[in-house]
């Protein structure tokens, strides 16, 4: 289990950046955030190192843990060979990158989410190079999806980043779900999910008839994730993302999930036809029209990445050749690309930060002002190019070498080395633009600033990167072939003969290098015409621009498909609703209706054994029929209204209290009063009369809408509630006591039996208080000065009566509250009904002594005050996996005292704290909030405090702000 | 015995004074009216759930009645408070 720790790590200590700010003063705080950071990575890194030994001595860890194993999901991994490469290239360079990304980010103040995005990214790219299991695998697949969203889009206030953002989520997402059906389907053949199980089912997967569809789903995920053409143009736009995270998740690693998939499944998909013309015609066309787009682009980062696009190309179509020595190349060159890539990226930040730009239009000359850099750059661009005794040469040697030995296109083999050689000048032309463009190039013009060297310690990471570009070059067999022979060995199951020399002999392909050198340097030369030819040839156009207009498109279709457009009105939604309601439930009925036996129907209805019925029933029937029509009446009348649906309400949990629902009508009677007071902050914006008039058509049909939809909802509570049929009830009934140590079923199956429901609806809860807390914040709406009847507002802020009489209400409610929630397990009650009561008693004193009065006796911060009941609930829950048992189980004990008498204590009781505390801060915050929408009173407000008692107003300033209302003032 | 029916001429009383409550509330004239009318429904719930508990002999209607003081107040308090100042909570 030591193995989950290396996936555990990054995302526990995702937490940590956060926690690091929070202790040191503001000016260490980059400092202390990237250091925990770096501590993360490290510890894994460590964690991973002490594995290395059992994988060099020709072995495979595993570990494995059942998750949801009626699904086949099971927390399963694997270190072997190909995963050891993958983890030392996501933990290497990340910690190069966290160092890097310290100076990078030092003046920015969001370094703590930076990193704690970072990490979690870290932690799902290591879960899918670790993963044993397709469905984990998956898991971790989207969440680098989802992380990369994040990064890219780090800064919200820029469109160009939300755009990218938004773009590579959909591309990298909507891959995600082919590949989860091709997962699926692969699973269903293979008979598991377990991955040693499926790359044991090559065989069968390829006799298969599901095999083209497997292939086809899976390759999609693989190539929008790798960026493969026609899904490239995600990647271009991901460059908004800040250098350090292009450098990392978008060279080095997340884009190399795809070929990570190729070289996981190349056992059991490769050796077919349509493997190679698939793979292999899409790596291709990818190299080359990636190698030929980065010659023209005037961003570096914008040539980088078609630069990446292209060795994804080179690298995809290595493994589309289906050879054992293929997927040799395509291995190296995936892991000399990482090396040489990042430190390219990283080259390309410092240059940004120093001179202030990244238009190579405007840049020149920069070796004078950094020939450190300069150099550094150079090496690493001279990799990406191929030149010898550099690492990018030996993979890119071998890549020529497998183009020549190809024998799959008969007369046409002579194409496959023509093209890579073609590919092969655009690289080295577009690295000798940007080394030339950027560091010479004449003497530089105007900037904003004097570009200098970087601080020292930011060249680092691309020195380092550097040095392992010349040390794979130069001493190959020694540095990396180990690590190599590893990968190769569990990526093929055996180890085929390849030599990692750097001197062949003069061969072909060695021709092809230096065809490809003196062909990029003549074509460079050249570049005036080249630039004016391919302005003639191409139109300006993109994939990029394509689907931004694709998904306008569809917005505005979809828009356009929507009833009423201009009506985007709360009823009409409703109305819509009830029709396709009626229309699905209606349906199916329609032979039933058609043959319908009246006199049959009314004979049944005569037979039913009706309850008898008694005067206070008749009497709140009467009510609530009386008052529902008469909201009816008066909907015009908002207030009028509003009072009339509080008649409605409470009927409605006197009803419950007949029928013996004493907890349903507890929690109506609190909901009731809660709605009365989010009605009445609403109402206090909308016109109070000259409701616009609805049209007769209108009129009707809501009413037949309504009349329809009645019946049919009694018609469905009378069969439902006369037929005898064998409920659910009885199973709980029994079951409360015994298995929950609860008397009260209702909230045995809140806390208990459907525990998981209730903590995903307070999650839920949770997330609409937040998204009402985003959305009110700043927001001030002009308030009426004058009532429903033209009639000034009463100066009296806070009468006196309603502020004494209300404050000793406050203990009582208090009381009843954690009385209702203490007993919540035997009587009626529970977390849910206390926390509407507390949240009651709370605004209460706010209603009767206003915001600031209780703002200075009782500081609530109702986020943190969320945040704490949700921990809490899942905490109790998740307690039960410590003593292996599956999630939610609880636990009662039970003692007699001397002292407390008869003591029961559950630890669902823990778990009804944490729904009391979601649900009071829930209250809270979106009542306050919306109390908060007011503009300023000023004279009000003053006069408020002399009513309510107070000796000295405090200065509004510097009052302490309720919750965490940075707007308060 | 004498106790049940005496409860049940209560309660008969009780479901008349909350229909008279409804009256007034429909009626108005004015907002201060059909305030007060809800209040005075809410109160005398309050009287009818005391009862049913008597009649049933039963506690959770005590209760009831007692959530029902407090919230009845507490609706109460806010829609005096709408009319007074427009803004409930300031």
């Amino acid at each position: 289990m030591f193995l989950a720790w290396i996936v555990a790590i990054p995302f526990l200590g995702a937490l940590l950046p956060y926690g690091a700010v929070r202790l040191v003063p503001k000016q260490a705080c980059g400092a202390a955030a990237s250091l925990a950071a770096a501590l993360v990575s490290t510890s894994a890194l460590i964690i991973a190192l002490s594995h290395t030994p059992d994988v060099f001595a020709g072995g495979e860890v595993h570990a494995s843990m059942p998750w949801i194993p009626r699904i086949g999901l099971t927390l399963a991994l694997r270190f072997d060979g190909l995963a050891m490469v993958f983890v030392l290239l996501i933990l290497g360079i990340g910690l190069l990158v966290i160092l890097y990304a310290h100076f990078y980010l030092a003046k920015s103040d969001q370094v703590a989410r930076f990193f704690a995005i970072l990490l979690l990214f870290q932690g799902a790219m290591l879960g899918i190079v670790l993963s044993d299991n397709l469905l984990l695998l998956l898991l971790f697949w989207e969440l680098t999806s989802l992380t990369s969203f994040l990064l890219v889009g780090f800064d919200p206030r820029s469109i160009e980043a939300r755009r990218g953002a938004r773009m590579a989520l959909v591309i990298t997402g909507g891959g995600g779900l082919a590949l989860l059906a091709g997962f699926l389907l692969l699973g269903s053949v293979a008979g598991s999910f377990e991955l040693s199980e499926v790359l044991a089912a090559g065989e069968r997967v390829h006799q298969h008839p599901l095999y083209l569809p497997i292939l086809l789903l899976i390759l999609l995920g693989a190539f929008t994730k790798s960026a493969q053409f026609p899904f490239h143009f995600w990647l271009p736009s991901a460059m908004t993302a800040p250098t350090p995270v292009s450098a990392y998740l978008h060279s080095a690693t997340m884009v190399k999930a795809g070929i990570f998939l190729l070289a996981r499944f190349f056992p059991v998909f490769a050796e077919t036809d349509i493997w190679f013309y698939l793979v292999g015609g899409v790596g291709l066309t990818t190299f080359l029209f990636g190698a030929y787009i980065a010659i023209f682009k005037h961003d570096i980062k914008g040539l980088l990445a078609y630069s990446t696009i292209s060795h994804l190309g080179l690298i995809t179509f290595l493994f589309g050749l289906g050879t054992p020595l293929g997927a040799v190349a395509g291995l190296f060159h995936a892991m000399n690309h990482a090396v040489f890539k990042a430190s390219l990226f990283m080259a390309a930040g410092i240059i940004d930060h120093e001179a202030g730009t990244r238009d190579m239009r405007r840049l020149s000359g920069l070796w004078h002002f950094m020939p450190i850099t300069g150099t550094l750059a150079m090496v690493a661009a001279a990799a990406m190019a191929g030149v010898p005794l550099l690492n990018g040469f030996l993979s890119k040697e071998m890549f020529f070498a497998e183009t020549v030995h190809h024998e799959w296109l008969g007369h046409l083999d002579w194409l496959l080395p023509f093209i890579a050689t073609l590919g092969g000048i655009f690289a080295v032309a577009y690295s000798v633009r940007f080394i030339h463009d950027v560091f010479f190039g004449g003497p530089l013009q105007e900037l904003d600033r004097t570009p200098h060297e970087p601080p020292r310690w930011m060249r680092i990471p691309v020195e380092i990167l550097v040095a392992l570009c010349l040390l794979v070059g130069i001493f190959p067999e020694q540095t990396v072939r180990p690590l190599l022979d590893l990968g190769v060995q569990s990526m093929l199951g055996f180890e085929p003969r390849y030599d990692l020399a750097i001197w062949h002999g003069f061969s072909f392909p060695l021709l092809m290098s230096l065809v490809a050198l003196v062909g990029g340097l003549l074509l460079y030369r050249l570049r005036r015409w080249l630039f004016r030819a391919h302005d003639w040839v191409f139109p300006p156009t993109s994939g990029a621009s394509v689907f931004q207009r694709l998904s306008t498109g569809l917005q505005l279709l979809a828009r356009a498909r929507m009833p009423h457009p201009t009506q985007a009105s709360l009823q009409n939604s409703i109305a819509w609703l009830l029709l396709t309601t009626l229309v699905l439930a209606i349906w199916p009925l329609l032979p039933a209706l058609w043959s319908l036996d009246v006199a049959g129907l009314s004979d049944w209805l005569m037979g039913l054994e009706l309850s008898p019925l008694d005067v206070p029933s008749l009497g709140a029937g009467l009510i609530l029929v009386v008052a529902a029509a008469g909201v009816v009446g008066l909907r015009r009348q908002r207030l009028q209204a509003t009072i009339l649906a509080g008649v409605i309400g409470l009927v409605l949990s006197l009803a419950f209290v007949h029928f013996s629902a004493p907890d349903l009508a507890l929690t109506q009677l609190t909901v009731e009063v809660v709605t009365t007071i989010l009605l009445l902050l609403v109402l206090y914006f909308l016109p109070q009369s000259d409701v616009a008039r609805l049209s007769r058509w209108r009129r009707t049909r809501d009413l037949v809408l309504a009349v329809v939809a009645g019946t049919g909802v009694a018609a469905l509570a009378l069969v439902i509630m006369t037929t005898q049929t064998p409920s659910i009830a009885e199973y709980f009934l029994h079951a409360a006591k015994p298995a929950a140590g609860a008397s009260n079923v209702v909230n045995a199956i809140l806390v208990d039996f459907r525990g998981f429901d209730t903590l995903g609806e307070i999650t839920v809860l949770a997330i609409a208080a937040a998204g009402i807390f985003a959305m009110l914040r700043g927001i001030r709406l002009h308030t009426p000065q004058r009532d429903l009847f033209g009639r000034p507002w009463s100066p009296d802020v806070h009468p006196t009566i309603l502020a004494m009489l209300s404050r000793p209400l406050l203990p009582m409610a208090l009381l009843v509250a954690v009385f209702m929630l203490l007993r919540g397990h035997h009587e009626p009650g529970g977390g849910f009904i206390a926390g509407l009561i507390a949240g009651i008693a709370l605004v209460l004193q706010q209603l009767a002594s206003g915001q600031q009065w209780s703002a200075e006796r009782l500081r609530l911060n109702y986020t943190r005050l969320i945040g704490a009941g949700l921990l809490m609930a899942l905490g109790t829950a998740s307690a039960a996996l410590l003593w292996q048992r599956p999630f939610l189980t609880s636990a009662f004990w039970h003692s007699e005292s001397t002292w407390l008498g008869e003591l029961e204590l559950t630890s669902a009781m823990v778990f009804d704290t944490g729904v009391f505390l979601v649900v009071l801060g829930t209250v809270m915050l979106i009542l306050d909030n919306l109390g908060r929408l007011s503009g300023h009173r000023q004279h009000g407000r003053r006069a408020g405090h002399q009513v309510a008692a107070h000796p000295a107003p405090v200065p509004a300033a510097s009052a302490p702000a309720l919750g965490s209302a940075p707007w308060k003032s | 015995m004498i106790l049940t029916t005496t409860v049940q001429i209560a309660l008969g009383m009780m479901t008349l004074a909350l229909l008279l409550n409804l009256w007034r509330l429909m009626r108005g004239p004015d907002t201060s009216d059909r305030i007060l009318a809800l209040d005075t429904l809410y109160i005398n719930t309050i009287a009818l759930m005391v009862l049913i508990g008597i009649y049933f002999d039963r506690q959770a209607y005590f209760e009831i009645a007692l959530i029902l003081a407090m919230m009845g107040f507490v609706g109460t308090a806010a829609l005096c408070k709408y009319q007074l100042r427009g803004d409930i909570i300031e």
